[in-house]
């Protein structure tokens, strides 16, 4: 591979904040458009901005958390466009004194570790919403004014891959610091990526390009490798010249990347102080104080829980990368049941049902229900088979793995007396089988098995089934 | 019933001497005899105003606490927020804007018992110094009709000069409630950055805008500076000192005070009749034993651009929000939304506002920041450093408000720029903030008064609003308006 790829990325976080970062309504998702506005947040005449100071706290928390170096004195500044869902045609953001600076994250790529620099964190708000209905352009400002913070990293990442895993492992470390609730789908989580293409070994950067509407972690890493294939190519054929600095669109359906703007389109934002708003000024105690309120952070959890319980790597990694699953995992462990069979029910069957690997809203299980459920099969209540029915009708149902048992009469069938019994019968009825197996054709015993859970409608506790046939058997032979 | 002042008022309405509701008569007799050739307001509140008055009558008859400004009627600026009255900053923009909320200020003067009278004329966006950039009338100065009340509190100014109200809101940014007051012949202060609250005054440069009283005299002025004060929990700029100006406006350590007077304010543009005016103020002044010197603080036209470029670049950015989307003048002329926005805006201000939103949005653009805006920042660090040396010698400062008295309608509409040296003297305060009274101190031959303005050090209104009481009460101001 002649070619190197280089990528920055920039992701936007709505902070976890209740209300709006410069007013007091709500930033509650999915209310009724316009109902979470006010003077302040839809810009009327003569409203004013008043810093709502708990989101100075959580952008301080995510960049204590990665690492970051704190400007104890740092200001707003307004960024002036135009557009309809920026109601006062500037957006309060900070220019040239973000809150953090320098900070780094490592994270691993293909077991081995990666550091990637974050140049800044700042702090902004959130627009407003357009919505096109027709001819008519409607526009929700219930998202206007909601607290963002701004992470932008230098331009260290060297394959969609890599800033693939890079968005996942800044989004666990959100979660886990609860600065964000990183909802997706909801927008709570949005990344702009800037990718450029450059011969091995040398030293200057190439053209770049900005990808926009990026709004998953596949679909960023499937656009980055679209646009990476793309500007290869141009190299190759000798036709570089026609990658241009300039802003591209991500569309999904079509899977490729599309222009939005050139660079002589680009915005002049006229970035000045907001004079609406005093200095931010931060203290050395304060920074003290939540340098102790950070929570273990994913790879601390990652090494924990592998030394603890002495687990897969990968998978004990697929599930602390996502807070609630590994919230499940911690709790169901608590709960009594063994580590190992935890994390395969997460990693296997849980995941398998989310269909994703990226858990969107709330996990349908609860600790108390796996590790009941996990529990019934250890002592053979259930058999594995059985066990994962019923976690399929707890995942759909919400009900706890008790209530479906009973409902279905799925207890095993372990009562030695009972088991003894229909194995008579199946001896009793099948001697050919019988004769084979005493013949030496050991396989005979599973068709026998096959008949005893036939009978038994799949419950009879399969240990204790063998033990009693090759019992039953062997007294066939010496009666 | 003779009203001399803002406390008579409340005495009397609350004494049961006469009723809020006569006061109010009285008043809107005045405006119906007047306005027609005065042309102060843009909306009068006639019943409105006298069922208020009513109310507050009927509060003192069953002995319920009334507020420290009950029954006094106010003229309120048409770019300061209130509920139900429509709010236009005189500009085609806001014509039929009508707010959803009151200005802080608007909450305190009503909970005080004060009564909106109605909203003053005044240059659109309060950009100018003559009331004659408003798209909807241009305002006489009662004292000549044919002359401009100044700018761009110019409605309030000459309601209050015209008895229309004894008290007026004006918003000064670079001089706009100090000269109007000069113009007219009454008493306006310029608090201190931070001493008013700006939540729901439409913003013309955030970081220079205060709203300030207009009053008939120095005592009035005192009062209404003390109730319109306070933090503001909604404006983050608001500061949290307390005035106490009119419990001490008699005091006899005035006379132990240093005043200094800045040569360079007295010379160059300055007409020599305002100049006598200020120095004969001056004379009385050490003839009473306050201590008065010659001092040395700069003042030029860069000051000024300084003040230009802050204030445009400011203005280019509040006004941005005027888009023609949500509420204001929206153009009937669109395809997409890029015309929407241009168009409206195309159409809804005036001429002088779009030269500031284009000087603004020149000075902030990339490449050009560096040589406008931070240059301007820059000297606005260094007018602030020259002002506190000298007020770390000298207690207070006189100076004149204005380079001339009132000029007449037309005169300066074709230069802008003569029309911006009309703010010489008062911008430097803006820049650094700084507390500013501006009150009549004679009249010259053409019978037009003269104002002077006494400068302080932050948060020093006390010590203004003492010197300039002692000041009034030498002065021989008994000429009067007549209409």
């Amino acid at each position: 591979m002649r070619w190197e790829t280089v990528i920055g990325i920039e992701i936007h976080a709505e902070l976890s904040t209740k209300s709006k970062i410069f007013c007091g309504c709500s930033t509650e998702f999915g209310e009724f458009p316009n109902s979470n506005t006010c003077p302040v947040c839809i810009g009327l005449p003569g409203a004013l901005p008043v810093l709502n100071e708990e989101v100075i706290q959580l952008a301080l928390k995510a960049g204590l958390a990665l690492n970051c170096k704190v400007n104890f004195v740092n200001k707003m500044d307004r960024k002036n466009y135009f557009y309809p869902d920026l109601p006062k045609a500037y957006q309060i953001s900070q220019f040239d004194l973000p809150i953090l600076y320098d900070g780094y994250v490592e994270f691993e790529v293909d077991e081995t570790v990666k550091k990637i620099n974050i140049n800044r964190i700042h702090l902004e708000e959130d627009a407003g919403k357009l919505i096109h209905l027709g001819e008519y352009t409607c526009i929700d400002y219930n998202r206007g004014g909601v607290a963002l913070i701004e992470l932008v990293t230098e331009p260290e990442l060297r394959s969609p891959r890599e800033a693939f895993q890079f968005v996942k492992a800044i989004k666990s470390i959100f979660e886990y610091t609860e600065v964000s609730d990183c909802k997706m789908e909801q927008g709570s989580l949005r990344f702009d990526a800037n990718i450029s293409v450059r011969e091995k070994g040398q030293k200057g950067l190439n053209t770049k390009v900005e990808i926009k509407n990026l709004n998953s972690f596949k679909e960023m890493q499937k656009a980055l490798e679209k646009e990476e294939k793309r500007q290869i190519e141009l190299y190759e054929f000798g036709e570089g010249d026609k990658i241009v600095q300039e802003t591209r669109r991500w569309d999904s359906a079509k899977g490729r990347t599309v222009s939005m703007r050139g660079k002589e389109e680009a915005h002049d934002y006229r970035y000045f102080p907001e004079p609406d708003l005093r200095p931010i000024a931060i203290s050395k105690k304060n920074v003290a104080d939540l340098k102790k309120e950070i929570p273990e952070l994913p790879s601390e959890k990652l090494e924990r829980l592998q030394v603890q319980f002495n687990l897969n790597k990968k998978e004990v990694k697929t599930v602390v990368e996502d807070k609630k699953l590994s919230l499940l995992f911690e709790e169901t462990v608590k709960k009594g049941a063994s580590a190992e069979k935890v994390l395969n029910w997460i990693v296997g069957d849980l995941l398998r049902l989310m269909k994703t690997d990226e858990v969107k809203g709330d996990i349908p299980i609860s600790a108390t229900a796996l590790a009941e459920l996990i529990n019934s099969i250890e002592n053979g209540d259930i058999s594995l088979k059985i066990g994962r029915e019923i976690f399929e009708e707890m995942f759909a149902t919400n009900k706890m793995a008790r209530v479906i048992i009973n409902e279905r009469g799925l207890i095993q069938v372990s009562s030695k007396e009972e088991l003894e019994s229909i194995v008579e019968k199946i001896i009793e009825n099948n001697p050919k089988s019988v004769a084979d197996y005493n013949a030496g054709r050991k396989q005979a015993i599973t068709y026998l098995m096959g008949q005893v859970m036939k009978e038994t409608k799949g419950q009879a506790n399969p240990r204790l089934t063998m033990q009693l046939l090759e019992r039953e058997m062997k007294n066939q032979i010496s009666p | 019933m003779e009203i001399k002042s803002i406390h008579e008022i409340v005495s009397g309405v609350k004494e049961k001497k006469f009723k809020a509701v006569e006061v109010m008569e009285k008043y809107l007799k005045n405006i119906s005899k007047h306005e027609s050739r005065v042309n102060a307001f843009l909306s009068i509140r006639e019943e409105k105003a006298l069922e208020e008055a009513m109310i507050i009558d009927a509060k003192i008859a069953k002995c319920e606490t009334v507020g420290r400004l009950a029954g006094v009627p106010v003229a309120v600026k048409d770019n300061i927020c209130t509920d139900g009255i429509k709010t236009t900053c005189a500009s085609k923009m806001l014509e039929d804007y009508i707010s959803p909320y009151d200005a802080t200020v608007i909450k305190k003067l009503k909970g005080e018992g004060a009564i909106i009278i109605g909203k003053t004329n005044m240059d659109e966006f309060a950009m100018g110094s003559s009331t004659e950039n408003s798209v909807f009338k241009s305002t006489s100065n009662p004292w000549d009709l044919a002359r401009v009340p100044g700018g761009s509190s110019g409605g309030s100014a000459a309601a209050v000069a015209s008895n229309f109200a004894p008290l007026a809101l004006g918003s000064d940014t670079g001089g706009s409630i100090r000269q109007p007051a000069a113009f007219c012949g009454i008493v306006g202060l310029k608090p201190t950055y931070g001493v008013v609250s700006r939540f729901g005054l439409i913003a013309f440069a955030s970081s220079l805008d205060q709203i300030g009283p207009m009053t008939k005299n120095v005592k009035d002025c005192a009062l209404s500076i003390e109730l319109l004060q306070g933090s503001d929990e909604k404006d983050s700029t608001s500061c949290n000192v307390e005035l106490t100006a009119k419990h001490s406006l008699e005091s006899e350590n005035i006379k132990k005070l240093k005043v200094g007077v800045p040569k360079q304010f007295l010379a160059g543009e300055l007409d020599s009749e305002v100049k006598n005016s200020i120095m004969k103020s001056v004379k009385i002044l050490q003839k009473l034993g306050v201590k008065v010197e010659e001092v040395s603080l700069p003042i030029n036209e860069e000051i000024l651009s300084a003040y230009y470029i802050i204030s445009s670049a400011e203005a280019s950015s509040n006004l941005a929000r005027f888009d023609g989307v949500r509420y204001g003048h929206r153009t009937s002329d669109y395809q997409n939304i890029e015309q929407l926005i241009t168009n409206s805006r195309t159409e809804g201000f005036g001429e002088e506002v779009k030269r500031r939103i284009l000087l603004g949005t020149y000075v902030l653009s990339s490449g050009y920041y560096d040589a406008f805006y931070n240059k301007a920042q820059k000297m606005r660090e260094s007018i602030k450093k020259e002002y506190r040396e000298i007020f770390s010698k000298y207690d207070l400062i006189i100076s004149p408000v204005a380079p001339t008295v009132a000029f007449k309608k037309g005169e300066k509409t074709h230069s802008a720029m003569q029309m911006y040296l009309q703010d010489l003297y008062t911008v430097s305060v803006n820049l650094a903030g700084l507390p500013a009274l501006s009150m009549n101190c004679g009249f010259a031959k053409n019978k037009l008064p003269i104002g002077l303005q006494i400068m302080g050090s932050h948060y020093s209104e006390e010590k203004i609003f003492q010197l300039a009481y002692l000041l009034e009460g030498e002065l021989d101001l008994r000429k009067k308006v007549t209409l």
